[in-house]
């Protein structure tokens, strides 16, 4: 019998992300594909990419980890973890000394407070409301035909951030196209909507309650616009892994290590 | 046959041909069947593997000819009908005969049927704004479109109005006066931020005086003190068996959900004050003794136990109780079915008017947040919780002000973890199933690591 992988799967409402770990926890292969319409579709072509990239066969998956929106669509699971517990595990793996997490995904904002232990001490999550989430981002930036990767830098060089009073997606949306109506430059705006952000994550950040370290997750967590525009309304630096989407699926993948050795 | 008597023959044969009458007719409209599915038979018990309630069946028998007697009255232009507000001082109108109807009930059955959406959006046609408390808006909005699961309430004669619950009532009140143009009697109970105050009660028995010379012209008859007094006892003795009942959901495992007691709430608030109410509970707490001896647990397997604040989430409490079933967990005691059995601390048997003024503005959202934060924390430890969930009701905001600041003090001081649940008591459109659902299981595995952590 060949090498044992454990895989955590985290299927989101934008994208689906696998990671394989040994039985020593080293992260062996991470994948990131566009979730798509069919859940069930993302979560089988994501796990069989990233088998593939050891190669290796489902088979050698001793436990699988299912976690995000689409948890419940993952096949073979051997159990599912909710997103808050996963972040959690891999944000305290990767930096023992984390002790809270800002995770900002497709449809979800939420901020998490760790113990030293790792165990989650308090979590707050957005409302029904996309407002502050990365579908906003994404809505917002297809109103400016902004490519979405350019968004953060480009709101850097902002002199000022234009203001941006609502918080709903819908509002903001007409609120932007007046604005460039009369004619803010796409840059203040960009810096007015990843501060807009910043404003609706802080609320939850300090309801979970935040302290150094902080890491930052999620999809959202390569825009630099709002990763400063945070860093700035929350008081205290972020750290943003290589790879913040995965963190998910990295948690479950080492939650399921944990569930083999139990 | 002395003249009385035949007086008393007459309403008799009046009332039983006028019951006749209506039951046909309401037959014939299926309202009688809709009135008791309104009511939920009271008989599907909540938990992940449900035993049946069996006191729910008499409920519906209960709760049916209460409304079907009120319906009956409404044709009858002596029987004298008064809505009422959820804590209003009901114990005068039954002791001057006169009918109470519940607009916050009649709203909660809106709510259970899943008729709230439409409700409230013809309120907010009519231009009541979205922020009103739903109930308000799923009430205004069935006398309006005249939706209603169980037929419309019958037309008040007059209405009585304490504010001892929120600020909404008082407004909500004066629009029913405006739209049916009948009297409105205003008990105003003072908000609690410490102890009690004497001078607060006082004030609030002044105006109960007040209000049963109000109601005695109305009703054009002597208000006779010895009914009075007989309903004041009847009305504390449902209060105390209500309380024992909820009692008893401290043994382990539980004999009921607190989903359960949010069904179980009808008679209280709807009929104490009159016998039935206290056969009901009687009956209500012989099934839950004999299910604590038998060892029937509400909840398959018990591992947690949690407290619930604030209202019912109407058209959801299968969802909530099956998602926490799966976690094994109860649900054991909840700030919300206490309201309803509240005994204030200042009792006086010669002064019952005042007693009963004491007893009106001692429930738990007419207190401040030191208050709240002690009867928490009793409930926390009368109860051996695990943790606190705490509905952020959009609606009732006389509840939800200063929950975050609850469960900061809760967590921080006291180490009782709490997770909140955005939502509203009636209004569908701000609930999603998946975001609940994630929410309560995200609360659900840290609650099972920190019990393992504290095997360890
Ligand atoms: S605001 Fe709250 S207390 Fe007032 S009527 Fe609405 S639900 Fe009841």
């Amino acid at each position: 019998m060949g090498v044992q992988y454990f895989a955590g799967v985290d299927v989101g409402s934008a994208t689906a992300k696998a990671v394989l770990v040994d039985a020593a926890g080293t992260i062996c292969a991470h994948v990131v594909v566009p979730s798509g319409g069919n859940l069930t579709l993302a979560a089988d072509r994501v796990l069989a990419a990233a088998l593939e990239r050891v190669g290796a066969v489902p088979g050698d998956i001793a436990a699988l980890v299912a976690t995000g929106y689409g948890r419940e669509s993952v096949a073979n699971r051997t159990k599912t973890v909710t997103e808050i517990t996963c972040h959690a595990k891999g944000a305290h793996v990767l930096y023992p000394d984390a002790r809270a997490v800002i995770d900002i995904g497709g449809q979800d904002s939420k901020a998490i407070s760790l113990d030293a232990a790792g165990m989650i001490r308090k979590f707050e999550m957005n409302d029904k409301c996309a407002a502050g989430t990365g579908r906003f981002l994404e809505v917002m930036a297809r109103t400016l035909e902004v490519p979405l990767d350019e968004v953060g830098p480009r709101a850097l060089t902002a002199d000022r951030p234009a203001k941006i009073s609502s918080t709903c997606t819908v509002f903001a949306e007409s609120e932007v196209i007046s604005l460039l109506a009369q004619g803010e430059t796409v840059e203040r705006i960009l810096a007015g909507l990843c501060l807009s952000i910043s404003q609706r994550v802080n609320s939850l950040a300090m309801r979970a309650g935040m302290a150094p370290r902080v890491i930052m997750t999620g999809g959202v967590a390569k825009n630099t616009g709002v990763v400063r525009a945070i860093e700035k309304a929350v008081g205290l630096p972020l750290t943003v892994p290589d790879q913040p989407q995965i963190m998910g699926a990295l948690g479950a993948a080492l939650l399921a290590r944990n569930e083999a050795v139990k | 046959m002395s003249n009385r008597m035949a007086k008393k023959v007459t309403n008799w044969t009046k009332e039983m041909a006028l019951y006749s009458l209506l039951r046909a007719t309401l037959a014939k409209r299926k309202l009688d069947q809709k009135i008791s599915k309104a009511l939920g038979s009271g008989k599907k018990s909540t938990g992940a593997k449900r035993i049946p309630i069996k006191t729910g069946d008499k409920m519906k028998l209960l709760m049916g000819r209460y409304y079907i007697r009120a319906k009956v009255a409404e044709k009858d232009p002596d029987q004298k009908i008064a809505w009422i507000t959820s804590g209003g001082p009901v114990e005068i109108l039954h002791a001057a005969g006169v009918i109470p109807i519940y607009p916050e009930n009649h709203a909660a059955m809106i709510g259970t049927m899943r008729m709230a959406d439409s409700c409230c959006a013809t309120a907010e046609d009519q231009g009541y704004s979205r922020d009103l408390c739903s109930y308000a808006r799923s009430d205004i909005g069935s006398i309006l479109s005249k939706k209603s699961p169980i037929g419309g309430s019958p037309r008040p004669d007059f209405l009585v109005c304490c504010n001892n619950i929120c600020g909404t009532v008082t407004k909500w009140y004066q629009e029913l006066q405006r739209m049916f143009d009948v009297p409105l009697i205003m008990i105003d109970a003072p908000y609690q931020y410490g102890e009690d105050r004497p001078e607060a009660i006082d004030y609030v028995k002044a105006q109960l005086q007040e209000m049963i010379d109000q109601v005695s012209q109305i009703t054009g008859r002597p208000f006779v003190w010895g009914k009075f007094e007989d309903t004041v006892r009847r009305s504390e003795q449902a209060l105390q068996l209500w309380r024992d009942v909820q009692d008893m959901l401290a043994h382990r495992p539980a004999p009921m959900n607190s989903f359960d007691t949010f069904i179980h709430l009808a008679p209280i608030v709807t009929l104490r004050g009159t016998q039935e109410c206290i056969g009901y509970y009687k009956m209500l707490q012989a099934e839950m003794e004999g299910r604590v001896r038998n060892g029937v647990a509400a909840v398959e397997g018990e591992k947690y136990r949690l407290g619930w604040d604030n209202l019912a989430i109407w058209y959801k409490i299968q969802f909530l109780a099956k998602k926490f079933g799966e976690h094994n967990a109860a649900l054991v005691v909840s700030t919300y079915a206490k309201s309803f059995s509240y005994q204030a601390p200042y009792r006086d048997e010669s002064d019952i008017l005042r007693s009963m003024a004491a007893n009106y503005i001692a429930g738990y959202i007419n207190h401040g947040l030191d208050y709240r934060e002690r009867e928490l924390l009793e409930m926390a430890e009368k109860f051996h919780l695990d943790g606190f969930v705490m509905h952020s009701n959009r609606s009732c905001r006389a509840y939800s002000f200063g929950q975050y600041e609850l469960a900061r003090r809760l967590e921080e001081k006291h180490g009782l973890p709490t997770i909140m649940i955005e939502a509203d008591q009636s209004d569908t459109r701000s609930w999603s199933d998946e975001q609940v659902g994630t929410r309560i299981d995200a609360f659900m595995e840290s609650l099972a690591a920190r019990k393992s952590n504290a095997i360890k």
